[in-house]
């Protein structure tokens, strides 16, 4: 995790300061971009969390979450979005080291991985509703479908983008804005998970201590 | 503010020298993250699950346990380092991290000031917390 | 299953007069223009050059045409109010009922704050930040394009409504629970909502794009203690817009689930909390207003350098009041309901801290009045609305620290007090200050500065006019008038709100003469033409330029290497006895590609959110496969940028300064 104190044998204080060094390269100004909206897109989970949190206790007579949360159902996809999380940090290191073959196989275990997390988190939802605890039910149901709902659609748009980029890969090949936009998927994927590890201890561990 | 000597986009591994390049490096750098998220993860589920943890300090130490756990994936997987080529990214994260706090934090200390001060009286809370 | 949701014929008001008669002339007057521009055959030409461009100086231009015809249609409203309210005392019913004018005050504050202003000053970052950065567009142009016509569709939304359906009878701020489908059955809050929500991706876009370009893409030796303050405030106002507009989506993402779906988070019962929605559209709310009046102090910045001759007083302590602002802006949005029954504490904290932010806004005021001292001054145009700003905006934020204070507020909170203030300083800080920066700027985006008598005349009308409307609203509120009443039994108000009415007639008068004065300047342009690129003597990168400029900016990218470095190198060049035949070898630049992702896009948003509000939901689904094939479209396109050559360049640039040898 050192950083490289020269490049190419330059001495670092001849090089220009970046601040002046005019217009930064496309990559740097790409994933910098990305890098505010996914700020952006926290700024929007922490209105969700705020009434989220407001609304913890507004069960309206209805279920609560120690009544309806399931641990090992969480555990699993936790695992799953962790893991999918690595996976999406090996297909980068292939994608740098230029072979197309691993990328595509570690692109696809990514997936499945997200895929399964949200079959998983699906099969919770409708469990619940079946249960007569739909969001209709109380502010915090509400509350509860639409954070963990929320995160879910970002995981679903993030499988959609990585299957269209594994369609760019195979028709453009490793050309330098398909390189700049898989960079910009692997902050988004890393950013849902830590998005995740906010969900899961303040929705579902928090959740079960009243 | 941005003084830096050369800038590096974010999630971008840093430049490394002949010895670290290497794709065997780098899965070791996403190794090394992805086990201590889990050991960190694993902790928190026993955390809340046992009474490990002294009961009312339980809360604290799952948000301290959820903050290693995000420094975790900044440092191993997003490759967030607090180098001068690192500054602007950041920068940026720090600035997103006051307004998240400012919006939660300030979100809870008035709404719980507004319920305390505007709840209806307990007859009425009763009947309205029951439909 | 009805294949048309809820529309049918009786969403037209065709028992209204007012609104039929309304809906005839903007009827007329869009197929008077749609018509000559096809006859003429102006369509290919639009297409090509402007509504499928990715150039920040045509979308510039783009926002403040929609922005100024929205404020024709804003100010109406405005009329309307003033008149209905001058009448309806006593027995008088006035001429509006309740229905009509509960929608007319809630149009008038959506359409100021998010399609006047915010397109007013965005057009103007749009159209002067790269061009004071020193570069050729902003870092993501298609971007840009894309927000662009985001913004307009949800004016078109906004606009439709008033044909098709109603618009919201909630104020501009929609709180529930009178926004919930229970007690707003209609559509009107649907308009709103998703008016709003699709112009704030756009406008969210616009700020991801703007802090980006600001910090990463900046000229070669430009600093940022060397950038220009308008830049500086720019960029404090983009990162508002990043940290502000995704609580404004989520907040309004709620209430759409409460209405749509049934969901509880604002409702009455099943343990909703209608304050929660409050707390949060003002988390949005404040830095809302900084994000308007930032870059409108920033404006006045480089005016009152420019036309005093000399630098801006005060630079550092000008950018760090700017930045401090841009912090604060966050932390003091309880003052909007000090009233909802907050404890003392809380309201100590956000009334004190409301107090502290008056004081960087202080020091701008200050550095302004220290960089005219010793200069100068010339009277143009521009500095008459900076001058009359700063006499306005001075006493409107003094009734901004007086209701800072919780029990002063608890007096005059909703009355016309209020809302005196708040236009008070909405008006003098963004309004005039996009005046002053569309004047300023006007030369460089066409060639010819704009008249300047029917100019001064606007700013007398509006100036004088400003000032007898909104006076007397003062007054009133301080005699207990609730704001937006419809009709009132107190006739000792009647008095000072005729007055106020004939003062929204002054302002009416000055908007008569700003289209007066467009037309004038059109007609006279020639007379008016500006060759040189710098009409102002200007101090910053833009005034370098021809004016229009080309469309990639600067044929090599300037080296600024220090401050006002225009100001600097026209001194130098004149120390060394006039200016070197410069023999550039100019190198092909290429330049984004135009693309019409923008507008079909916006299409598709159109179809959707109009889609939504009728519960036409095949329709909606449509749209947004629509928009979804467009994003693809786009991400699979080949060639995505032109390029320019060498001697095209060459050509121009030989052209440029032989005018500017004249």
């Amino acid at each position: 995790m050192n950083i490289a104190l020269t490049i190419d044998d330059v001495r670092k204080d001849t090089l220009a300061s970046a601040s002046e060094a005019g217009p930064a390269p496309k990559r740097i100004v790409v994933a910098y971009g990305f890098w505010i909206f996914l700020l952006s897109d926290i700024v929007m989970f922490a209105a969700l969390f705020a009434a989220y949190a407001v609304l913890v206790r507004a069960t309206a007579g209805g279920p609560t979450g120690v009544q309806l949360f399931s641990q090992s159902s969480v555990a699993i996809e936790t695992a799953c979005l962790l893991a999918s999380s690595f996976t999406c940090g090996l297909m980068s290191l292939t994608l740098n080291a230029r072979r197309r073959g691993t990328t595509y196989f570690f692109a696809l275990v990514t997936f499945v991985l997200g895929a399964a997390f949200l079959a998983l988190e699906i099969r919770e939802f409708a469990d619940m509703i079946a249960r007569g605890a739909a969001p209709q039910r109380s502010a915090f149901l509400s509350a509860f479908f639409t954070l963990v709902g929320c995160h879910g659609l970002h995981v679903g748009a993030g499988l959609i983008w990585l299957a269209v980029m594994m369609v760019q890969l195979a028709i453009k090949g490793i050309r330098a804005t398909v390189e700049r936009r898989l960079l910009c998927f692997a902050l988004f994927w890393h950013a849902l998970d830590i998005i995740w590890v906010w969900l899961f201890t303040v929705v579902y561990l928090m959740g079960v201590h009243p | 503010m941005t003084d830096t000597r050369f800038d590096r986009a974010p999630g971008d591994r840093p430049i490394l020298t002949d010895m670290e390049e290497g794709t065997s490096y780098g899965v070791l750098v996403y190794t090394i993250g992805l086990v201590l998220a889990v050991i960190l993860t694993a902790t928190s589920f026993w955390v809340a699950n046992t009474s490990l943890l002294w009961e009312p300090g339980i809360p604290l130490g799952l948000a301290v346990l959820a903050i290693a756990q995000m420094g975790v994936h900044l440092v191993f997987f997003l490759h967030i380092t607090t180098g001068p080529d690192n500054t602007n990214n950041v920068l940026a994260l720090a600035f997103g991290v006051l307004i998240v706090f400012l919006v939660v934090a300030g979100s809870l200390w008035i709404m719980a000031n507004l319920n305390d001060n505007m709840a209806p009286p307990p007859e009425l809370m009763n009947l309205h917390m029951q439909h | 299953m009805n294949l048309l949701g809820k529309l049918d014929w009786s969403a037209i008001p065709f028992d209204q007069p007012i609104i039929m008669g309304a809906a005839g002339v903007v009827a007329l007057g869009i197929v008077f223009v749609l018509g000559s521009v096809t006859l003429k055959g102006y369509v290919p030409y639009l297409w090509r050059e402007w509504i499928t461009s990715v150039d920040h100086k045509r979308i510039g231009v783009m926002y403040m045409v929609l922005a100024l015809l929205m404020l024709l249609r804003g100010f109406s409203d405005a009329i309307m109010m003033r008149a209905q309210q001058a009448v309806a005392a006593g027995g008088a019913q006035g001429y509006l009922p309740s229905e009509h004018f509960d929608q007319i005050f809630s149009a008038h504050g959506t359409i100021m704050i998010f399609f006047v202003a915010m397109p007013l000053v965005i057009g103007l970052m749009n159209f002067a930040v790269p061009l004071q950065l020193g570069i050729r567009d902003v870092a993501f142009p298609t971007l840009n394009s894309v927000s662009l016509w985001l913004t307009a569709s949800g004016i078109l939304l906004t606009n439709v409504s008033l044909v098709i359906g109603e618009f919201a009878r909630t104020g501009w701020v929609a709180y529930p629970p009178l926004s919930e489908l229970q007690f707003s059955p209609g559509v009107g809050v649907d308009y709103y909502l998703w008016a709003l929500q699709i112009s704030g991706i756009g406008t969210l876009l616009t700020g991801i794009n703007f802090v980006t370009t600001i910090l990463k893409t900046r000229a070669p030796g430009m600093s940022l203690m060397r950038m220009p303050v308008f830049c500086w405030t720019a960029l404090a106002s983009n990162l508002l817009i990043v940290a502000a507009f995704p609580v404004l989506t989520a907040t309004l993402a709620m209430l759409l689930l409460d209405r749509y779906l049934g969901f509880h988070f604002f409702s009455v019962d099943a343990g909703g909390n209608p304050m929660m929605y409050v707390n949060l559209f003002w988390v949005w709310g404040h830095p809302e207003v900084y994000i308007l009046v930032l870059p409108a102090f920033g404006i006045y910045s480089e005016v009152s350098a420019t036309f005093s001759g000399k630098p801006l007083f005060g630079y550092r302590s000008m950018v760090a009041a700017t930045m401090v602002i841009c912090v604060l802006a966050y932390t003091v949005w309880l003052h909007h309901f000090f009233t909802m029954g907050a404890g003392a504490n809380v309201n100590a904290f956000f009334g004190v801290a409301s107090m502290i932010i008056a004081v960087p806004t202080g020091v701008k005021i200050f550095n302004w009045l220290f960089t005219m001292y010793g200069g100068r001054v010339r009277f143009a145009l521009p500095v008459l609305w900076t001058i009359g700003f700063m006499v306005t905006f001075v006493l409107g934020g003094l009734t901004g620290v007086l209701l800072a204070v919780p029990p002063v507020d608890w007096q005059v909170h909703n009355s016309l007090f209020l809302v005196a203030h708040f236009h008070h300083v909405i008006i003098p800080g963004v309004v005039f200050g996009t005046f002053a920066g569309y004047v300023y700027w006007f030369p460089k985006a066409f060639g010819f500065k704009l008249d300047e008598r029917w100019g001064r005349r606007a700013f007398w009308c509006w100036f004088i006019g400003f000032h007898i409307a909104f006076r007397p609203l003062y007054v009133v509120g301080l005699m207990g008038m609730t704001r937006r009443l419809q009709h009132y039994d107190v006739l000792s108000w009647q008095p000072w709100l005729l007055v106020a009415a004939a003062g929204a007639v002054v302002i009416f008068a000055g908007v008569v003469c700003q289209i007066v004065q467009f037309v004038v300047s059109i007609r006279a342009r020639e007379e008016l033409r500006d060759v040189t690129g710098d009409p102002w003597n200007g101090r910053t990168l833009e005034w370098s330029t021809a004016s229009p400029p080309p469309a990639w900016n600067f044929a090599v990218l300037p080296r600024a290497a220090e401050r006002d470095s225009y100001w600097n190198r026209k001194l130098r060049a004149r120390a060394t006895e006039g200016v070197s035949a410069q023999t550039y070898q100019y190198e092909p630049i290429e330049i984004p590609k135009n693309s019409a992702i923008g507008v079909v896009n916006a299409f598709f948003a159109v179809m959707t959110g109009f889609a939504l509000i009728w519960h036409i939901w095949w329709m909606a689904g449509m749209g947004l496969v629509g928009a979804f094939v467009t994003l693809l479209a786009f991400a699979f396109r080949h060639d995505e940028e032109v390029e320019i050559s060498a001697e095209q360049i060459a050509q121009f640039e030989r052209r440029h300064q032989a005018e500017v040898a004249l």
